[in-house]
Protein backbone atom coordinates (compact mmCIF):
# COMPACT_ATOMS: atom_id res chain seq x y z
CA UNK A 1 0.00 0.00 0.00
CA UNK A 2 2.62 2.29 0.58
CA UNK A 3 4.36 2.08 -2.68
CA UNK A 4 0.59 2.81 -4.18
CA UNK A 5 0.03 5.93 -1.79
CA UNK A 6 3.32 7.41 -2.79
CA UNK A 7 2.92 6.84 -6.42
CA UNK A 8 -0.65 8.47 -6.23
CA UNK A 9 0.84 10.76 -4.19
CA UNK A 10 3.79 11.59 -6.80
CA UNK A 11 1.06 11.73 -9.66
CA UNK A 12 -0.96 14.47 -7.99
CA UNK A 13 1.78 16.19 -7.19
CA UNK A 14 3.08 16.13 -10.85
CA UNK A 15 -0.32 16.81 -12.80
CA UNK A 16 -0.84 19.91 -10.32
CA UNK A 17 2.57 21.57 -10.91
CA UNK A 18 1.97 20.80 -14.60
CA UNK A 19 -1.62 22.78 -14.42
CA UNK A 20 -0.41 25.48 -12.33
CA UNK A 21 2.65 25.90 -14.67
CA UNK A 22 0.76 25.30 -17.85
CA UNK A 23 -1.93 28.23 -16.48
CA UNK A 24 -1.51 31.07 -19.14
CA UNK A 25 0.43 33.72 -16.65
CA UNK A 26 -1.04 36.65 -18.72
CA UNK A 27 2.41 37.96 -19.92
CA UNK A 28 2.62 38.92 -22.90
CA UNK A 29 4.73 37.08 -25.83
CA UNK A 30 4.54 36.42 -29.78
CA UNK A 31 5.91 33.65 -31.55
CA UNK A 32 8.29 34.60 -34.02
CA UNK A 33 8.94 32.06 -36.87
CA UNK A 34 12.50 32.36 -38.09
CA UNK A 35 15.64 30.42 -39.38
CA UNK A 36 18.45 28.68 -37.82
CA UNK A 37 20.84 30.64 -39.46
CA UNK A 38 19.75 33.89 -37.13
CA UNK A 39 19.05 31.80 -33.85
CA UNK A 40 22.49 29.43 -33.80
CA UNK A 41 24.19 32.94 -34.27
CA UNK A 42 22.78 33.86 -30.70
CA UNK A 43 21.54 37.38 -32.41
CA UNK A 44 18.34 36.70 -30.92
CA UNK A 45 19.90 36.05 -27.29
CA UNK A 46 21.53 39.26 -27.25
CA UNK A 47 18.91 41.66 -29.09
CA UNK A 48 15.45 40.38 -27.69
CA UNK A 49 15.82 40.89 -23.99
CA UNK A 50 16.49 44.79 -25.02
CA UNK A 51 12.98 44.08 -26.84
CA UNK A 52 11.26 42.53 -23.90
CA UNK A 53 13.04 45.56 -21.17
CA UNK A 54 11.55 48.04 -23.04
CA UNK A 55 7.95 46.86 -23.43
CA UNK A 56 7.48 43.91 -21.38
CA UNK A 57 6.80 41.39 -24.77
CA UNK A 58 8.71 38.14 -24.34
CA UNK A 59 9.35 36.71 -27.62
CA UNK A 60 9.27 33.00 -28.85
CA UNK A 61 11.65 31.96 -31.65
CA UNK A 62 10.77 28.98 -33.32
CA UNK A 63 14.13 28.56 -35.38
CA UNK A 64 13.76 26.04 -38.28
CA UNK A 65 14.69 26.31 -41.86
CA UNK A 66 12.81 29.15 -44.14
CA UNK A 67 10.79 26.69 -46.23
CA UNK A 68 9.24 25.38 -42.36
CA UNK A 69 8.93 28.50 -41.29
CA UNK A 70 7.38 29.78 -43.85
CA UNK A 71 4.94 26.75 -43.96
CA UNK A 72 4.12 27.26 -40.31
CA UNK A 73 3.00 31.02 -40.35
CA UNK A 74 1.36 29.71 -43.72
CA UNK A 75 -0.84 27.53 -40.97
CA UNK A 76 -0.73 30.87 -38.56
CA UNK A 77 1.31 29.14 -36.32
CA UNK A 78 3.79 32.39 -35.18
CA UNK A 79 2.64 36.27 -35.16
CA UNK A 80 5.65 37.41 -36.70
CA UNK A 81 8.27 36.14 -39.55
CA UNK A 82 11.73 36.67 -39.82
CA UNK A 83 13.69 34.72 -42.45
CA UNK A 84 16.00 35.50 -45.74
CA UNK A 85 14.49 34.26 -49.14
CA UNK A 86 12.89 36.98 -50.31
CA UNK A 87 11.08 35.57 -53.22
CA UNK A 88 9.36 33.22 -51.20
CA UNK A 89 8.48 36.08 -48.80
CA UNK A 90 6.92 38.34 -51.33
CA UNK A 91 4.64 35.55 -52.44
CA UNK A 92 4.06 34.73 -49.11
CA UNK A 93 2.23 38.38 -48.77
CA UNK A 94 0.86 38.07 -52.11
CA UNK A 95 -0.63 34.96 -51.17
CA UNK A 96 -2.29 37.18 -48.30
CA UNK A 97 -0.65 35.23 -45.42
CA UNK A 98 1.52 38.11 -44.54
CA UNK A 99 0.34 42.23 -44.24
CA UNK A 100 3.56 44.01 -45.49
CA UNK A 101 7.50 42.73 -46.17
CA UNK A 102 10.46 44.84 -44.43
CA UNK A 103 13.75 45.03 -45.00
CA UNK A 104 15.28 44.04 -41.45
CA UNK A 105 19.65 43.05 -41.83
CA UNK A 106 21.60 41.76 -43.96
CA UNK A 107 24.57 39.70 -43.74
CA UNK A 108 26.46 37.31 -46.55
CA UNK A 109 27.39 33.95 -47.58
CA UNK A 110 30.92 32.47 -47.70
CA UNK A 111 31.63 29.06 -50.16
CA UNK A 112 34.22 27.56 -47.65
CA UNK A 113 35.83 23.72 -47.98
CA UNK A 114 38.83 21.68 -46.97
CA UNK A 115 42.06 23.82 -46.78
CA UNK A 116 43.84 21.35 -49.41
CA UNK A 117 41.11 23.08 -51.93
CA UNK A 118 41.25 20.53 -54.07
CA UNK A 119 38.77 22.60 -56.70
CA UNK A 120 41.52 25.63 -56.67
CA UNK A 121 38.80 28.37 -55.69
CA UNK A 122 41.13 30.14 -52.91
CA UNK A 123 40.87 33.46 -52.84
CA UNK A 124 38.02 33.70 -55.79
CA UNK A 125 35.32 36.28 -55.41
CA UNK A 126 32.75 35.34 -58.31
CA UNK A 127 30.80 32.57 -56.72
CA UNK A 128 29.49 31.23 -59.98
CA UNK A 129 32.67 30.81 -61.02
CA UNK A 130 33.91 29.20 -57.91
CA UNK A 131 30.70 26.40 -58.25
CA UNK A 132 32.30 25.67 -61.73
CA UNK A 133 34.89 24.48 -60.93
CA UNK A 134 34.13 23.03 -58.14
CA UNK A 135 31.96 21.12 -60.48
CA UNK A 136 34.73 20.74 -62.69
CA UNK A 137 36.72 19.20 -60.81
CA UNK A 138 33.91 16.82 -59.13
CA UNK A 139 35.32 17.95 -55.47
CA UNK A 140 32.78 16.74 -52.83
CA UNK A 141 30.13 19.50 -52.24
CA UNK A 142 27.62 19.44 -49.27
CA UNK A 143 24.10 21.18 -49.72
CA UNK A 144 21.31 21.97 -47.51
CA UNK A 145 19.19 20.38 -49.65
CA UNK A 146 16.01 21.30 -47.26
CA UNK A 147 14.49 24.49 -48.89
CA UNK A 148 15.88 26.23 -46.60
CA UNK A 149 16.93 30.16 -47.58
CA UNK A 150 20.61 29.03 -47.77
CA UNK A 151 19.66 26.34 -49.90
CA UNK A 152 17.39 28.34 -52.02
CA UNK A 153 20.54 30.73 -52.55
CA UNK A 154 22.53 27.59 -53.49
CA UNK A 155 20.24 26.23 -55.87
CA UNK A 156 19.66 30.07 -57.79
CA UNK A 157 23.79 30.00 -57.66
CA UNK A 158 24.45 26.74 -59.29
CA UNK A 159 21.11 28.33 -61.63
CA UNK A 160 22.96 31.35 -62.39
CA UNK A 161 26.63 29.19 -63.49
CA UNK A 162 24.61 26.97 -66.02
CA UNK A 163 25.06 23.58 -64.18
CA UNK A 164 22.40 21.51 -62.85
CA UNK A 165 24.51 19.90 -59.95
CA UNK A 166 21.15 18.07 -58.57
CA UNK A 167 21.91 14.92 -61.71
CA UNK A 168 25.22 13.93 -59.31
CA UNK A 169 23.21 13.89 -56.04
CA UNK A 170 24.64 11.30 -54.54
CA UNK A 171 27.98 11.21 -56.01
CA UNK A 172 30.28 14.30 -55.72
CA UNK A 173 26.42 16.63 -54.97
CA UNK A 174 25.76 15.39 -51.57
CA UNK A 175 22.22 16.91 -50.18
CA UNK A 176 22.22 16.61 -46.33
CA UNK A 177 18.60 17.58 -46.01
CA UNK A 178 19.37 19.18 -42.63
CA UNK A 179 20.28 22.69 -41.23
CA UNK A 180 23.59 24.71 -41.40
CA UNK A 181 25.34 23.42 -38.26
CA UNK A 182 24.11 20.08 -39.47
CA UNK A 183 25.55 20.33 -43.01
CA UNK A 184 28.52 22.31 -41.75
CA UNK A 185 29.65 19.03 -39.07
CA UNK A 186 28.95 17.09 -42.68
CA UNK A 187 31.43 18.66 -44.93
CA UNK A 188 33.41 19.29 -42.13
CA UNK A 189 33.16 15.08 -41.98
CA UNK A 190 34.03 14.83 -45.35
CA UNK A 191 35.72 18.04 -46.77
CA UNK A 192 33.65 18.85 -48.73
CA UNK A 193 32.79 22.19 -49.84
CA UNK A 194 29.56 24.11 -49.07
CA UNK A 195 27.85 27.42 -48.99
CA UNK A 196 27.19 29.10 -45.55
CA UNK A 197 26.04 32.15 -44.04
CA UNK A 198 28.95 34.30 -42.71
CA UNK A 199 27.00 34.23 -39.02
CA UNK A 200 26.75 30.47 -38.27
CA UNK A 201 30.13 29.84 -39.59
CA UNK A 202 31.70 32.63 -37.36
CA UNK A 203 29.82 31.01 -34.45
CA UNK A 204 30.79 27.39 -35.62
CA UNK A 205 32.47 25.28 -33.43
CA UNK A 206 33.52 22.20 -35.14
CA UNK A 207 35.07 23.77 -38.47
CA UNK A 208 38.07 21.16 -38.65
CA UNK A 209 39.87 21.42 -41.54
CA UNK A 210 37.30 23.84 -43.59
CA UNK A 211 38.19 27.36 -44.38
CA UNK A 212 36.51 30.53 -46.19
CA UNK A 213 37.74 29.74 -49.37
CA UNK A 214 35.49 32.29 -51.72
CA UNK A 215 33.35 35.13 -50.59
CA UNK A 216 33.07 38.62 -51.53
CA UNK A 217 30.50 38.49 -54.28
CA UNK A 218 27.09 40.81 -54.61
CA UNK A 219 25.44 37.59 -55.20
CA UNK A 220 26.43 36.22 -51.55
CA UNK A 221 24.62 38.61 -50.15
CA UNK A 222 21.68 37.45 -48.22
CA UNK A 223 19.05 39.70 -46.92
CA UNK A 224 16.94 39.52 -44.25
CA UNK A 225 13.02 40.32 -44.20
CA UNK A 226 10.20 40.76 -41.33
CA UNK A 227 6.51 40.18 -42.19
CA UNK A 228 3.97 39.99 -39.80
CA UNK A 229 1.46 37.21 -40.46
CA UNK A 230 -1.70 38.35 -41.27
CA UNK A 231 -4.59 38.78 -38.46
CA UNK A 232 -7.70 39.08 -41.41
CA UNK A 233 -6.33 35.16 -42.36
CA UNK A 234 -5.77 33.93 -38.66
CA UNK A 235 -7.65 36.35 -36.13
CA UNK A 236 -5.78 34.99 -33.43
CA UNK A 237 -1.95 36.65 -34.23
CA UNK A 238 -1.24 38.96 -31.88
CA UNK A 239 -1.09 41.74 -34.39
CA UNK A 240 -0.51 44.47 -31.89
CA UNK A 241 1.90 43.16 -29.99
CA UNK A 242 3.65 41.86 -33.09
CA UNK A 243 3.55 45.19 -34.81
CA UNK A 244 5.36 46.05 -31.90
CA UNK A 245 8.39 44.17 -32.56
CA UNK A 246 8.23 44.89 -36.15
CA UNK A 247 8.17 48.66 -35.53
CA UNK A 248 11.07 48.17 -32.60
CA UNK A 249 13.14 46.05 -34.76
CA UNK A 250 13.08 48.76 -37.92
CA UNK A 251 13.38 51.67 -35.40
CA UNK A 252 17.26 52.92 -34.38
CA UNK A 253 16.81 51.22 -31.06
CA UNK A 254 16.53 48.01 -32.98
CA UNK A 255 18.77 48.69 -36.08
CA UNK A 256 21.58 49.85 -33.18
CA UNK A 257 21.28 46.45 -31.59
CA UNK A 258 21.71 44.17 -34.60
CA UNK A 259 24.67 46.34 -35.45
CA UNK A 260 26.45 46.11 -31.64
CA UNK A 261 26.06 42.58 -31.85
CA UNK A 262 29.25 41.18 -32.21
CA UNK A 263 30.68 37.55 -31.93
CA UNK A 264 34.65 37.22 -31.74
CA UNK A 265 35.12 40.61 -32.65
CA UNK A 266 32.99 40.47 -35.92
CA UNK A 267 30.06 41.77 -36.58
CA UNK A 268 27.54 39.29 -37.95
CA UNK A 269 24.79 41.19 -39.54
CA UNK A 270 24.02 44.72 -41.09
CA UNK A 271 20.95 46.49 -40.51
CA UNK A 272 19.58 48.16 -43.68
CA UNK A 273 15.86 48.61 -42.64
CA UNK A 274 14.65 51.73 -44.91
CA UNK A 275 13.67 54.58 -43.22
CA UNK B 1 38.55 11.48 -29.07
CA UNK B 2 39.47 14.74 -26.47
CA UNK B 3 35.53 15.96 -27.18
CA UNK B 4 35.22 12.90 -24.53
CA UNK B 5 37.54 14.01 -21.57
CA UNK B 6 36.04 17.95 -22.63
CA UNK B 7 32.97 16.56 -22.10
CA UNK B 8 33.15 15.00 -19.01
CA UNK B 9 34.41 18.06 -17.57
CA UNK B 10 31.69 20.41 -19.33
CA UNK B 11 28.99 18.10 -17.99
CA UNK B 12 30.93 18.18 -14.11
CA UNK B 13 30.62 21.74 -14.33
CA UNK B 14 27.54 22.41 -15.48
CA UNK B 15 26.04 20.21 -12.82
CA UNK B 16 28.17 20.94 -9.93
CA UNK B 17 27.63 24.87 -10.38
CA UNK B 18 24.02 24.11 -10.65
CA UNK B 19 23.99 25.91 -14.27
CA UNK B 20 20.76 27.54 -14.05
CA UNK B 21 19.17 26.98 -17.70
CA UNK B 22 20.53 23.36 -17.72
CA UNK B 23 18.43 22.85 -13.87
CA UNK B 24 15.70 24.13 -16.27
CA UNK B 25 16.16 22.22 -18.95
CA UNK B 26 16.02 19.01 -16.73
CA UNK B 27 13.29 19.99 -14.78
CA UNK B 28 11.24 20.16 -18.23
CA UNK B 29 12.57 17.01 -19.34
CA UNK B 30 11.34 15.26 -16.09
CA UNK B 31 7.98 17.03 -15.86
CA UNK B 32 7.10 16.82 -19.70
CA UNK B 33 8.12 13.09 -19.89
CA UNK B 34 7.06 11.54 -16.48
CA UNK B 35 3.49 13.48 -17.45
CA UNK B 36 3.56 11.65 -19.80
CA UNK B 37 4.36 8.23 -18.79
CA UNK B 38 1.44 8.68 -16.45
CA UNK B 39 -1.48 9.84 -19.25
CA UNK B 40 -0.11 6.82 -20.88
CA UNK B 41 -0.41 4.59 -17.92
CA UNK B 42 -3.71 5.53 -17.51
CA UNK B 43 -4.77 4.74 -20.54
CA UNK B 44 -2.53 2.06 -21.65
CA UNK B 45 -2.65 -0.29 -18.30
CA UNK B 46 -6.45 -1.12 -18.87
CA UNK B 47 -6.06 -1.00 -22.21
CA UNK B 48 -3.50 -3.52 -22.02
CA UNK B 49 -5.24 -5.85 -19.42
CA UNK B 50 -8.14 -5.91 -21.38
CA UNK B 51 -6.62 -7.45 -24.37
CA UNK B 52 -5.01 -9.55 -22.51
CA UNK B 53 -7.90 -11.17 -21.13
CA UNK B 54 -10.87 -10.98 -23.45
CA UNK B 55 -11.00 -12.68 -26.44
CA UNK B 56 -12.91 -11.45 -29.70
CA UNK B 57 -12.83 -12.16 -33.05
CA UNK B 58 -9.63 -10.19 -35.06
CA UNK B 59 -7.56 -10.09 -31.53
CA UNK B 60 -4.86 -11.18 -33.63
CA UNK B 61 -4.86 -8.52 -35.53
CA UNK B 62 -5.33 -6.02 -33.11
CA UNK B 63 -2.57 -7.40 -30.81
CA UNK B 64 -0.36 -7.07 -34.18
CA UNK B 65 -1.36 -3.51 -35.18
CA UNK B 66 -0.63 -2.72 -31.40
CA UNK B 67 2.72 -4.13 -31.26
CA UNK B 68 3.24 -2.28 -34.55
CA UNK B 69 2.75 0.52 -33.01
CA UNK B 70 5.70 0.45 -30.70
CA UNK B 71 7.95 1.19 -33.25
CA UNK B 72 6.58 4.46 -33.97
CA UNK B 73 8.72 7.31 -35.30
CA UNK B 74 9.00 10.00 -33.02
CA UNK B 75 9.18 12.60 -35.64
CA UNK B 76 6.07 10.77 -37.57
CA UNK B 77 4.40 11.34 -34.28
CA UNK B 78 5.47 14.87 -33.96
CA UNK B 79 4.16 15.94 -37.74
CA UNK B 80 0.74 14.18 -36.85
CA UNK B 81 0.18 15.95 -33.60
CA UNK B 82 1.51 18.90 -35.43
CA UNK B 83 -0.84 18.95 -37.60
CA UNK B 84 -3.86 18.32 -35.42
CA UNK B 85 -2.63 21.34 -33.05
CA UNK B 86 -1.33 23.83 -35.62
CA UNK B 87 -3.99 26.70 -35.94
CA UNK B 88 -4.60 25.34 -39.42
CA UNK B 89 -5.43 22.00 -38.02
CA UNK B 90 -8.65 21.05 -36.28
CA UNK B 91 -7.41 21.10 -32.66
CA UNK B 92 -5.60 24.41 -33.43
CA UNK B 93 -8.39 25.97 -30.93
CA UNK B 94 -6.81 24.68 -28.00
CA UNK B 95 -3.51 27.30 -28.54
CA UNK B 96 -1.73 24.19 -27.96
CA UNK B 97 1.35 24.32 -29.98
CA UNK B 98 4.38 25.15 -29.34
CA UNK B 99 4.08 24.21 -25.36
CA UNK B 100 4.82 22.09 -22.77
CA UNK B 101 1.53 19.90 -23.05
CA UNK B 102 2.08 19.82 -26.90
CA UNK B 103 4.95 17.96 -25.80
CA UNK B 104 3.25 15.76 -23.74
CA UNK B 105 0.58 15.03 -26.04
CA UNK B 106 2.99 14.21 -28.22
CA UNK B 107 5.28 11.81 -26.48
CA UNK B 108 2.25 10.12 -24.79
CA UNK B 109 1.20 9.38 -28.31
CA UNK B 110 4.12 7.97 -28.76
CA UNK B 111 4.20 5.75 -25.58
CA UNK B 112 1.01 4.82 -24.81
CA UNK B 113 1.18 1.57 -27.42
CA UNK B 114 4.69 0.87 -25.87
CA UNK B 115 2.77 0.70 -22.10
CA UNK B 116 -0.50 -1.12 -23.48
CA UNK B 117 1.92 -3.75 -25.86
CA UNK B 118 4.00 -4.91 -22.77
CA UNK B 119 1.38 -4.31 -20.07
CA UNK B 120 -0.76 -6.94 -22.42
CA UNK B 121 1.99 -9.78 -22.53
CA UNK B 122 2.76 -9.76 -18.19
CA UNK B 123 -0.85 -9.30 -17.52
CA UNK B 124 -1.59 -12.19 -20.33
CA UNK B 125 0.62 -14.44 -18.26
CA UNK B 126 -0.54 -13.61 -14.72
CA UNK B 127 -3.55 -14.11 -16.30
CA UNK B 128 -2.70 -18.11 -17.40
CA UNK B 129 -2.73 -18.27 -12.99
CA UNK B 130 -5.76 -16.58 -12.58
CA UNK B 131 -8.63 -17.14 -15.15
CA UNK B 132 -10.52 -20.16 -13.12
CA UNK B 133 -10.72 -18.48 -10.15
CA UNK B 134 -12.11 -15.65 -12.05
CA UNK B 135 -14.51 -17.67 -13.79
CA UNK B 136 -15.58 -19.97 -10.67
CA UNK B 137 -16.04 -16.51 -8.47
CA UNK B 138 -18.15 -14.63 -11.70
CA UNK B 139 -15.42 -11.77 -11.85
CA UNK B 140 -16.84 -9.07 -13.67
CA UNK B 141 -14.42 -7.40 -16.86
CA UNK B 142 -13.61 -3.90 -14.14
CA UNK B 143 -12.53 -5.89 -11.32
CA UNK B 144 -10.80 -8.30 -13.30
CA UNK B 145 -8.91 -5.62 -14.88
CA UNK B 146 -8.43 -3.91 -11.79
CA UNK B 147 -7.07 -7.05 -9.84
CA UNK B 148 -4.38 -7.84 -12.53
CA UNK B 149 -3.13 -4.49 -12.94
CA UNK B 150 -2.91 -4.41 -9.00
CA UNK B 151 -1.03 -7.94 -8.64
CA UNK B 152 1.50 -7.64 -11.33
CA UNK B 153 1.88 -4.00 -10.26
CA UNK B 154 6.13 -4.81 -9.87
CA UNK B 155 6.27 -6.48 -13.38
CA UNK B 156 4.24 -3.14 -14.74
CA UNK B 157 6.44 -0.49 -13.10
CA UNK B 158 9.15 -1.95 -15.16
CA UNK B 159 6.78 -1.56 -18.51
CA UNK B 160 6.43 2.07 -17.48
CA UNK B 161 9.76 2.50 -17.15
CA UNK B 162 10.47 1.44 -20.48
CA UNK B 163 7.77 4.23 -21.73
CA UNK B 164 9.52 6.68 -19.61
CA UNK B 165 13.23 5.60 -21.56
CA UNK B 166 11.42 6.08 -25.05
CA UNK B 167 9.59 9.55 -23.54
CA UNK B 168 12.57 11.08 -22.55
CA UNK B 169 15.08 10.11 -25.19
CA UNK B 170 12.95 11.06 -28.29
CA UNK B 171 13.93 14.35 -30.07
CA UNK B 172 11.84 14.19 -33.38
CA UNK B 173 8.52 14.82 -31.77
CA UNK B 174 9.46 17.20 -29.34
CA UNK B 175 11.39 19.36 -31.48
CA UNK B 176 8.32 20.15 -33.63
CA UNK B 177 5.87 20.19 -31.87
CA UNK B 178 7.40 21.91 -28.89
CA UNK B 179 9.44 23.94 -31.39
CA UNK B 180 12.65 23.86 -29.10
CA UNK B 181 12.25 27.26 -27.55
CA UNK B 182 14.59 28.76 -25.22
CA UNK B 183 13.22 29.05 -21.15
CA UNK B 184 9.76 27.37 -22.75
CA UNK B 185 10.05 24.19 -24.74
CA UNK B 186 13.58 23.64 -24.73
CA UNK B 187 14.45 20.12 -22.88
CA UNK B 188 17.66 17.73 -22.83
CA UNK B 189 17.11 16.16 -26.48
CA UNK B 190 16.41 19.35 -28.23
CA UNK B 191 19.10 21.49 -26.28
CA UNK B 192 21.74 18.65 -27.22
CA UNK B 193 20.36 18.45 -30.81
CA UNK B 194 20.86 22.06 -31.10
CA UNK B 195 24.40 22.43 -29.43
CA UNK B 196 25.61 19.52 -32.18
CA UNK B 197 23.76 22.23 -34.67
CA UNK B 198 26.01 24.75 -33.82
CA UNK B 199 29.08 22.41 -33.54
CA UNK B 200 29.81 22.73 -29.90
CA UNK B 201 30.02 18.34 -29.79
CA UNK B 202 31.68 18.78 -26.19
CA UNK B 203 28.77 20.78 -24.83
CA UNK B 204 26.43 18.21 -26.97
CA UNK B 205 28.02 15.19 -25.19
CA UNK B 206 28.36 16.80 -21.91
CA UNK B 207 23.86 17.16 -22.04
CA UNK B 208 23.85 13.87 -23.17
CA UNK B 209 25.49 12.31 -20.21
CA UNK B 210 23.54 14.19 -17.81
CA UNK B 211 20.58 12.62 -19.51
CA UNK B 212 21.84 9.44 -19.31
CA UNK B 213 22.56 10.45 -15.37
CA UNK B 214 18.92 11.12 -15.13
CA UNK B 215 17.73 8.50 -16.19
CA UNK B 216 19.97 6.34 -14.37
CA UNK B 217 18.82 8.00 -11.02
CA UNK B 218 14.98 7.74 -12.06
CA UNK B 219 15.74 3.77 -12.53
CA UNK B 220 17.42 3.30 -8.92
CA UNK B 221 14.72 5.40 -7.48
CA UNK B 222 11.96 3.19 -8.57
CA UNK B 223 13.62 0.72 -7.96
CA UNK B 224 14.62 1.53 -4.68
CA UNK B 225 10.49 2.12 -3.79
CA UNK B 226 9.64 -1.12 -5.43
CA UNK B 227 11.98 -2.85 -3.23
CA UNK B 228 10.62 -1.20 -0.25
CA UNK B 229 7.44 -1.75 -0.67
CA UNK B 230 7.49 -5.13 -1.41
CA UNK B 231 9.70 -5.21 1.60
CA UNK B 232 6.45 -3.98 3.77
CA UNK B 233 4.32 -6.61 1.75
CA UNK B 234 5.86 -9.97 2.88
CA UNK B 235 6.80 -8.45 6.32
Amino acid sequence: MLFTRTLSRAACALVFTFAASAAPGGDKSIIVQSTTSTANSGLYDEILPMFQDKTGIRVDVVAVGTGQAIKNAMNGDGDVLLVHAKPAEEKFVADGFGVERFDVMYNDFVIVGPSSDPAGIRGMQDAKAALKKIAGSKALFASRGDNSGTHKKEVALWKAAGIDPTGASGTWYRETGSGMGATLNTASGMSAYTLTDRGTWISFKNRGDLRILAEGDADLFNQYGVILVNPAKHPHVKADLGQAFIDWILSDAGQNAIAGYKLEGQQLFFPNARR
Amino acid sequence: MQDFGQAIVLALHLVLAGNADLMEIVGLSLKVSLTAVFASCLIGLPLGAVLAISSFRGRGIVLVLLNALMGLPPVVVGLIVYLFLSNAGPLGWLRLLYSPAAMIIAQAVLITPIIAALSRQVIEELHDEYAEQFRSLCVSLPSAVAALIWDGRYSLVTVALAGFGRAVAEVGAVMIVGGNIDHLTRVMTTAIALETSKGDLALALGLGMVLMVMALVINAAVMALRLTAARFAYA
